[in-house]
């Protein structure tokens, strides 16, 4: 998608060459989200801790006796259900943002470009694997350096375990899954001016993310920055590096600290 | 290791076998002592007055018109005779003659016509046992003095008033728990044909319980009870008629109401303990009530009789889930599946870690289980704490309640 990166080429609006190419197969379309059903598996915290609520769904009335000509379901979980969005007041470093909650986020934010950083063969040789600095500067040095303003994707092919055990990946010493040290986030936050982390496993921070010496980096460094987290992606293995837009916009909800959403990306169809 | 009874099996041709339930009309008398045979007691009316027992319950006393109060008795009587019912306009008695019956003198007093084992005989001395016929009424059973421990299962009168579960299929609610882990093993070893043992989420390996939910004739099955789609799909998967189904699924947590009450805690609580029960039975209920001996145990904490200061949601929940246990009964009895309660105080297991002994191991509600159901009792307390719970809230329950929550 061209038209909120660059100038658009042509005289007529951008808003019209945007829709435009998306009729005509310019633009594609891709879903970024997971379906949400109630076995889609939710983080799992400590004991101590309290717990996600995973989605559940109780049927109201199915063109039976309680609805004769109508379908419809009672639906619960927890904000942090599924494919979510995190708003900065979910963590205590982000509690004195601004409009940091989701029915305060100025609706610009639901619309930013991406840069898709594939982390998909070193997760697969270390489930624990951690994106650094270091390994964010040698990805510029080969892909160029990462724009300000943008979604940076953590594609993990994390998605393509959902429907196992090694998707939470549970073990006896808590979760394991790729993702940021606090050096690396700190990069992305405040040299990249990155708008949010967008990741395929359940959380924004790896699963042993914890146990680091700074604890829960990707959380704390960009909620207190009032940055933005998205988790439970799927497909991002369509998206190109640099191009593609992603639409994001979480429910409306009074105060949340988040909200279930579905994700969607922009690309054009020449980056395939 | 025996090899696994195998399943049971019929012609899938012929038409289902229709199901009739012993003639149901009770006196008011007759359900009190019915409630106490539910409790596994054999109690008389006995008189105030005169002091002599009677038998079958009255309103007063036959030689005095005396007060009747309800006793326990001594179960030893003597068979005086014996009779077999060949021939009934009753369509339960039709389906399962020959039916045989006797006098027997009861040491307690009164002579007695009662259900007779098959191995009795005149003259011989036998046990009295109260039990809850096919749907839910006190009928006295006579059955040969044991000395090895195990009775004749296999009469065919006698499965009438229990549930066998030799060649059954079991379905365990939460075998992730130690509790739920100790039931499975129990059944499979009480010969089981198949014990479908339900994995609640979050998926993750199974540490100790993994030798146990890989024998042979145990099946694994995601089951998530607070979850409506999972418990349908979960029922929907297992291979076959199903036979007994054990709720051992609860959320234990301590907390108040207004002092540390946490309200999400609670919530769970009810949609694992209450809500949970609902979905099981509604998904489970209809499959049940097919099956010549279908039975349905809920494991319920006696905190359900009295509320509790220190687990008031888990006490509120377990309180629910009786509730709606009551019901469930009621609606079963009609299809003579028996619904059959096991209470349990603290248990030895990581959730009363902070409650002092005595505590109650898993292994032992395991076994209380199999006894309730080898037995046919539909209500069992396991545990000092649950029989004294039981004892005194029957005594008097407003003071129960008072003395629990000081």
């Amino acid at each position: 998608m061209t038209a909120t990166i660059e100038k658009p080429k042509a005289d007529r609006g951008a808003l019209a060459e945007m829709v435009a190419q998306l009729a005509s197969g310019d633009i594609r379309v891709v879903d970024l989200t997971n379906i949400l059903s109630s076995d889609f598996p939710v983080i799992v915290l400590p004991s101590e801790f309290g717990q996600c609520e995973p989605f559940r769904m109780e049927t109201v009335s199915r063109y039976d006796g309680n609805g004769p000509a109508w379908y419809w379901n009672n639906i619960s979980m927890n904000e942090h259900t599924g494919t979510h969005f995190d708003a900065p007041a979910h963590w205590i470093t982000g509690r004195d943002i601004a409009n940091g909650t989701v029915d305060a986020i100025p609706p610009e934010d639901f619309i930013h470009p991406a840069i898709v950083i594939d982390i998909s063969d070193e997760a697969a040789a270390d489930e624990d694997f951690i994106v650094t600095r270091a390994f964010l500067e040698d990805w510029e040095a080969k892909n160029g350096r990462i724009e300000p303003r943008h979604w940076i994707a953590l594609r993990s092919n994390w998605s393509r375990r959902v429907g196992t055990l090694s998707y939470l990946n549970l073990k006896d010493d808590g979760a394991h899954s790729p993702g940021p040290d606090a050096d690396a986030m700190r990069f992305l936050v405040n040299e990249r001016d990155c708008v949010g982390l967008a990741v395929e496993t359940v959380g924004t921070d790896a699963g042993q993310a914890s146990l680091f010496d700074e604890p829960l980096p990707a959380h704390s460094i960009l909620h207190g920055a009032g940055r933005y987290g998205l988790q439970c992606l799927t497909n991002l293995d369509q998206l190109p590096i640099r191009g593609s837009v992603i639409v994001a916009s979480p429910l409306k909800i009074k105060g949340g600290s988040g909200s279930p959403l579905r994700v969607i990306a922009l690309v054009p169809a020449a980056a395939d | 290791m025996n090899a696994r009874p195998p399943k049971e099996t019929r012609d899938p041709v012929l038409r289902k076998k229709a199901r009739h339930l012993p003639p149901g009309l009770r006196s008011r008398s007759m359900h009190a002592m019915s409630a106490r045979a539910a409790q596994g007691r054999f109690a008389l009316q006995v008189c105030a007055d005169c002091g002599t027992a009677t038998y079958p319950p009255r309103e007063a006393c036959p030689q005095c018109w005396g007060t009747l109060d309800w006793q326990d008795q001594p179960n030893g009587a003597q068979v005086l005779c014996e009779t077999t019912v060949r021939v009934s306009t009753d369509l339960y008695f039709r389906d399962h003659l020959p039916w045989k019956m006797g006098k027997v003198a009861l040491d307690a007093g009164p002579v007695a016509l009662v259900h007779l084992h098959r191995s009795l005989r005149p003259d011989d001395r036998a046990v009295i046992r109260c039990m809850l016929d096919r749907g839910g009424n006190a009928a006295l059973f006579a059955l040969p003095l044991h000395t090895s421990g195990d009775i004749d299962m296999t009469d065919p009168q006698l499965r009438e008033f229990v549930v066998p579960i030799k060649g059954k299929t079991v379905l365990v609610s939460d075998a992730r728990s130690a509790i739920g882990l100790a039931v499975v093993k129990a059944m499979h070893d009480a010969g089981a044909a198949l014990v479908v043992a339900g994995m609640a989420p979050p998926d993750r390996p199974l540490g100790d319980g993994a030798q146990i939910l890989s024998l042979d004739g145990v099946q694994q099955m995601p089951l998530d009870i607070s979850d409506q789609t999972s418990v349908s799909e979960a029922l929907s998967k297992v291979g076959g008629p199903l036979d007994i189904v054990i709720n051992t699924a609860r959320h234990v947590r301590s907390g108040g109401v207004s002092a540390h009450g946490n309200l999400v805690e609670q919530r769970r609580a009810f949609d694992i303990s209450a809500m949970g029960l609902s979905r099981l039975a509604q998904a489970a209920g209809p499959m049940l009530a097919g099956r010549s001996h279908g039975a349905f145990v809920d494991l319920i904490s006696s905190d359900a009789l009295s509320g509790s200061a220190s687990h008031a949601g888990f006490a509120a929940a377990e309180a629910a889930r009786l509730a709606l246990l009551q019901s469930f009964r009621h609606e079963m009895r009609g299809a003579g599946v028996r619904v059959m309660s096991v209470f349990t105080g603290p248990v030895e297991d990581e959730h009363f870690q902070s409650v002092p002994p005595p505590k109650v191991a898993p292994r032992r509600i395991a076994g209380a289980i199999v006894d309730a159901l080898t037995q046919g009792r539909e209500q069992t307390c396991v545990g000092d704490i649950a029989q004294d719970a039981m004892d005194r809230w029957l005594e008097d329950p407003a003071l129960y309640a008072r003395e629990k929550n000081l």
